[in-house]
C-alpha cells in the first residue's frame, strides 16, 4: 500500500497540509474538529498501530501530534492539530483508542491541555496534591 | 555514624527500597546475590519488610511521589539501623538534580550513614562499601 | 467502578502508618480470589526527563536518556540518535552501524536473561534465577571490555558510536558467545520442558490480538500473541538490513508464549552479533559521521528494544537544545495491557502476569487489592504476591 496516496484518498478534504519529511515519515495537519474522524480512519479502517501522542507549547498555540505506525511499510504517520493558546482543549480519543487514555492524562497534567469526554483526567505521573496551574512542560512558567 | 550494631556476629538483614531510579543500581544490588558475587557468604540477605532490616539500601532520586514513603519506611525500620545511599542519584540527585520531580537527595530526608557513589556502582564497590562499614562498626 | 474509586479513602490494613493513605502503583479490584479490574498509577519513576532534555545540549541528551532505564540502557540512546539522524538525514558509517547492532543485541541478551531469572524467582525457581544471572555475567563482562562499563555504556553519539571495538577483543567476544549458546540451550530446555512451569504459565494472562491493538502493545508481548511487528525488519536501521535473522512469534498470547519468544530471540541475537563481527573483523572504517549543528525541523526515531519499540520524537528550532523531546518507552503501552490480561485471573497469578510484560521491576513494588464486594481494601506488597505465586507452583508440583 502506498501510505501517502491512501491517506490523501481516505482523508481527502480534512488534510490542511502534508509534510513528507522522507519516505517513511509523514506529517499531516488537520483541524481540531476533524481529528476524531481522521484517527478513526487511520486506526480502524487502515488498521495502523497506535504509538503515542505528544503535545508541545508553541509561541502562539498548543500542538498535539498523534503518531501511528504502518508496520508493513515501516512508515510513521503523525497527525498534527493546533489548539487555542489561551484555552487548549480537544475531544478525548479514548472511544477510538482505549490505550490513549494515559497519555491524555499526562498531557493534561504536564501541559494543561484539556480532553473533553475523557473517563477520568486525574493525575497520572504527578502527585495528587501537585499545585493547580503548575504545568511543568510549559515554557512560560519555567523560563 | 551515631549508632553501633551490637550483635555483629549475626547476619545482616538488608531491605532495599527505590525512590524513583532507572533500576540499574537495583539490578546491580540483585547481582550481588548471584553466584559470582554471592553476598550471602558474608551473611547478608535481603528481607521483604523494613521491620526486620538492619540495613536500608536506598536508590533513586527520591522523587516527589516517593518522599513520604521513604520517610515512613525509615520510621518503620527497627533501630539501630544503618542507611546506605547507593548510586549517584541517591547521593546527590545525579543527572536528574535540576528536574521538577526531585524530592531528594536522600540525606535531605533521612540520616544517611554510608554513601556509595557510581552510576551504577559496581557490585564490587557496593560490597567494599558494606565491608568498610562493618569494619567501622567494630 | 468510578464510585468505588471515589470511596477510596480507606484506612489501609497492613504494616504501614495508619494515618497515611498510601498511593499504590497498581490497584486490583477483586471478587474473592478473582481479579475484576486493574488500575495503574504511575509516577514513582517519573524523573522529569523530557523537561531536563530541553535544558541540555543535543549531545548531552544522549547521556540523559541512557538513564531512563538501566536494563535497556542502550535502547534509548539508540532511538534518540536514530531520531536526530532522521531530522538531519545523516547516515552513519558502516562500521558504526555494525557496532551499534552488536551493542544493541548484546543488550537484548542480557535483558532477556535478566527477565528469565526474575520470572524464575517469582515462580519459586531460584535455581533458574541463579543460572540465568550467572550466564548474564559474561555478557556484562563483554560490555565492560567494549565500552568500559557493565551498564550505561555511553556508546552512542549522534552520527555514530563513540568507541571502536578493538581487534584484540574480538576473540574473547566470540568465545563468550559460543559458551553462551550452549548455556542458553540448556536453560531454554529446562524452562520450556518443565511440566510444572507449563501448567503454571500456559493459558495464564492471555492477550488477544485485539487487546494488543487497543493498547498499542509492542515487542515480545505483541509477538507472543501472533503480531509479528519488529522495527528491525519493518523500518530497518543501523546494520539490520544487512543481517540475517528471524522474528520470533508465537500464537497463544499467554505468559508461556512470552517466555518462548524471549528465550528464542536470544539465539537470533547471538547469530546477529556473530554476523556483525564477521563483517567488521580485520577491516577498518569510520565509526562516526561529522555532525556540526542541528537545523530547525522534526525527527522521529525508533529502536526495537528488548521490551519492544522505543520511540523518540524531537523538535528543533536550530538552537543547540531540543525544543521538545517526546520519549515513549515500550513499557508505556505494554503495562496497561494488565487491564486485559489480569481480569478473570486469580490473585496468585498476578505476579507472573505482571512479570510477563517485563516492566521495570521496581515499578511493580506495590499493589493494592480491593475486594469489590465488601469494599474493603487490603494492601499486598509485591513480595506477598510473589509468595502466593510460589505457593501455587508448589501446589501444582505436588499434583503433577
Amino acid at each position: 500500500m502506498n501510505v501517502l496516496d491512501t491517506l490523501k484518498e481516505k482523508l481527502g478534504g480534512s488534510i490542511k497540509e502534508i509534510k513528507v519529511h522522507n519516505a517513511k515519515r509523514i506529517y499531516i495537519t488537520v483541524d481540531r474538529a476533524d481529528v476524531k474522524k481522521c484517527l478513526k480512519t487511520i486506526f480502524r479502517d487502515l488498521d495502523a498501530r497506535y504509538i503515542v501522542a505528544s503535545g508541545v507549547e508553541n509561541f502562539d498555540s498548543f500542538e498535539i501530534l498523534y503518531h501511528f505506525g504502518f508496520d508493513v511499510e515501516g512508515t510513521v504517520v503523525s497527525v498534527r492539530t493546533c489548539l487555542d493558546r489561551e484555552k487548549p482543549e480537544i475531544e478525548s480519543m479514548t472511544s477510538i483508542i482505549p490505550g490513549i487514555s494515559y497519555i491524555e492524562r499526562e498531557m493534561k497534567e504536564l501541559l494543561g491541555i484539556h480532553f473533553t469526554g475523557h473517563p477520568g483526567l486525574t493525575h497520572f505521573l504527578l502527585r495528587d496534591d501537585w499545585e493547580e496551574g503548575n504545568y511543568p512542560l510549559r515554557k512560560a512558567e519555567n523560563g | 555514624m551515631s549508632l553501633k550494631i551490637k550483635a555483629l556476629k549475626k547476619s545482616l538483614w538488608v531491605y532495599h527500597m527505590s525512590g524513583g531510579s532507572c533500576n540499574n543500581c537495583d539490578i546491580e544490588i540483585l547481582a550481588c546475590l548471584d553466584p559470582r558475587f554471592d553476598i550471602e557468604r558474608f551473611g547478608m540477605t535481603l528481607v521483604g519488610s523494613p521491620r526486620h532490616a538492619d540495613v536500608l539500601l536506598c536508590t533513586g532520586i527520591i522523587n516527589k511521589k516517593c518522599v513520604e514513603r521513604v520517610k515512613e519506611v525509615y520510621a518503620q525500620t527497627a533501630k539501630p539501623c544503618v542507611v546506605v545511599s547507593i548510586g549517584a542519584c541517591s547521593c546527590s540527585g545525579g543527572i536528574f538534580r535540576d528536574g521538577y520531580q526531585m524530592g531528594g537527595p536522600l540525606d535531605k530526608l533521612i540520616p544517611v550513614d554510608v554513601y556509595i557513589p557510581g552510576c551504577p556502582p559496581k557490585p564490587e564497590a557496593m560490597i567494599a562499601g558494606i565491608l568498610k562499614l562493618l569494619e567501622k562498626l567494630k | 467502578m468510578a464510585e468505588e474509586k471515589k470511596k477510596k479513602v480507606i484506612v489501609p490494613i497492613g504494616p504501614y502508618h495508619p494515618l497515611l493513605e498510601e498511593p499504590e502503583f497498581f490497584a486490583l479490584y477483586c471478587d474473592g480470589e478473582k481479579v475484576v479490574d486493574v488500575d495503574w498509577q504511575a509516577g514513582y519513576n517519573h524523573r522529569a526527563i523530557e523537561k531536563l532534555s530541553e535544558g541540555k545540549h543535543w549531545d548531552q541528551v544522549t547521556f540523559l536518556v541512557e538513564r531512563i532505564c538501566g536494563i535497556c540502557s542502550t535502547s534509548h540512546p539508540f532511538a534518540y540518535c536514530n531520531c536526530v539522524e532522521d531530522l538531519l538525514g545523516t547516515s552513519v558509517p558502516e562500521r558504526g552501524r555494525y557496532i551499534r547492532c552488536i551493542v544493541g543485541e548484546l543488550e537484548r541478551i542480557h535483558s532477556h536473561l535478566l527477565w528469565v531469572g526474575l520470572a524464575g524467582h517469582f515462580l519459586g525457581y531460584n535455581t533458574v534465577f541463579m543460572w540465568a544471572w550467572k550466564y548474564r555475567e559474561p555478557v556484562l563482562d563483554m560490555f565492560e571490555i567494549i565500552t568500559g562499563n557493565r551498564n550505561h555504556y555511553a556508546m552512542f553519539k549522534i552520527g555514530g558510536v563513540r568507541r571502536n571495538i578493538e581487534e584484540e577483543d574480538m576473540p574473547a567476544l566470540r568465545k563468550v558467545l559460543k559458551g553462551l549458546k550452549a548455556q542458553l540451550e540448556m536453560l531454554t530446555h529446562a524452562v520450556l520442558d518443565d511440566p510444572v512451569l507449563g501448567a503454571r504459565l500456559k493459558g495464564v494472562g492471555v492477550l488477544t490480538k485485539e487487546h494488543i491493538k487497543n493498547f498499542g502493545a509492542v515487542g515480545p508481548v505483541a509477538r507472543a500473541s501472533g503480531i509479528g511487528g519488529d522495527i528491525r525488519k519493518d523500518d530497518p536501521y543501523a546494520a539490520y538490513p544487512m543481517l540475517d535473522f528471524k522474528v520470533i512469534t508465537a500464537d497463544h498470547g499467554d505468559v508461556f508464549d512470552k517466555a518462548v519468544v524471549r528465550l528464542l530471540e536470544m539465539f537470533e541475537s547471538i547469530k546477529m552479533i556473530e554476523q556483525s563481527l564477521d563483517a567488521i573483523e580485520g577491516k577498518g572504517g569510520d565509526i562516526q559521521a561529522e555532525v556540526r549543528e542541528i537545523p530547525p525541523g522534526e525527527g522521529i526515531g525508533r529502536h526495537e528494544a528488548p521490551r519492544g519499540e522505543c520511540f523518540h520524537y524531537v523538535k528543533s528550532d536550530g538552537t543547540n537544545r531540543p525544543v521538545r523531546h517526546k520519549i515513549r518507552a515500550p513499557s508505556y503501552t505494554n503495562i496497561p495491557t494488565f487491564k486485559a490480561s489480569c481480569i478473570g485471573q486469580m490473585i496468585p497469578d498476578v505476579a507472573i502476569i505482571l512479570a510477563g510484560v517485563d516492566p521495570c521491576y521496581c515499578c511493580t513494588e506495590r499493589v493494592a487489592v480491593y475486594d469489590a464486594g465488601s469494599r474493603k481494601k487490603q494492601m499486598y506488597d509485591f513480595n506477598q504476591l510473589v509468595k502466593m505465586s510460589r505457593q501455587k507452583t508448589e501446589k501444582i508440583r505436588k499434583e503433577i
